[in-house]
């Protein structure tokens, strides 16, 4: 298993947002909790819609909520950036 | 901290038992009915398409039925409800294991058709693809619970 590069804020957004629970996030943005959970500890990388449904709910651009590290990237290592 | 066994997970490990049971029990069941009493039934093709058309509804009731018994005493035990659909990391797990239960049979149906191309008999054919069948069910089986624990 590879390592997963995205990183997200999940856990303290839901926290901010009135201790939102992972059933009520799972319930708007249509999956089940335990993918909301899978996504949390790094084992699931959200597709780009659900990571705009989840961007929806809290009211935040994507790059608030996931952070990919570039750095570890194996593909980004071996180009240059121009 | 270890995490709790999730929906998902319990539920192929039960289907992975379902698979061992049904599968034993159905060979027993087969064996000490009908190849102990006429033991030339085993290169019977007729004998063999029976044995494997029944398999098939059989395994069909019992994993509904068990299915069923399986949410009723998650539900007492954990309050627990099962999740009533799919969502894009389900299918994309299902996907996986579909497409390394495939690569399983696809194995066992080349070693059956070889076992006829060098001349062995019919019913080592019929036991390589009930083994095969049976392997891809357990692949299945067990691919979900590890995408599910290790995450994809």
């Amino acid at each position: 298993m590879s390592k997963c590069l995205i990183t997200n804020n999940i856990r303290r957004l839901r926290f901010m947002a009135n201790e939102m629970t992972q059933q009520d996030l799972a319930n708007k943005t249509g999956v089940t909790r335990q993918t909301i959970v899978a996504i949390e500890n790094g084992k699931y990388s959200p597709t780009l819609e659900l990571s705009f449904r989840i961007a929806y709910v809290f009211d935040e651009p994507l790059s608030e909520i996931f952070s990919y590290d570039y750095a570890d990237d194996p593909i980004l290592k071996k180009t240059q950036k121009p | 901290m270890k995490e709790p066994l999730s929906f998902q997970e319990k539920q192929n490990i039960v289907s992975l038992v379902n698979t061992i049971l049904i599968l034993g029990l159905y060979s027993l069941y087969v064996y000490q009915k009908y190849l102990t009493a006429d033991p030339t039934l085993i290169n019977n093709l007729k004998f063999w398409g029976q044995a494997f058309l029944m398999l098939i509804p059989i395994t069909i009731v019992v994993q509904v039925i068990i299915h069923i018994v399986f949410v009723i005493i998650n539900k007492i035990v954990t309050n627990e409800d099962a999740p009533n659909f799919t969502d894009e990391r389900d299918k994309m797990i299902d996907l996986k294991a579909l497409r390394a239960s495939h690569w399983v049979f696809i194995l066992g149906f080349f070693l059956a058709m070889g076992s006829q191309a060098i001349d062995m008999q019919p019913y080592i054919m019929f036991f390589i693809l009930i083994a095969s069948g049976f392997a891809a069910g357990i692949v299945s089986d067990v691919a979900k619970i590890y995408f599910y624990r290790k995450g994809i």
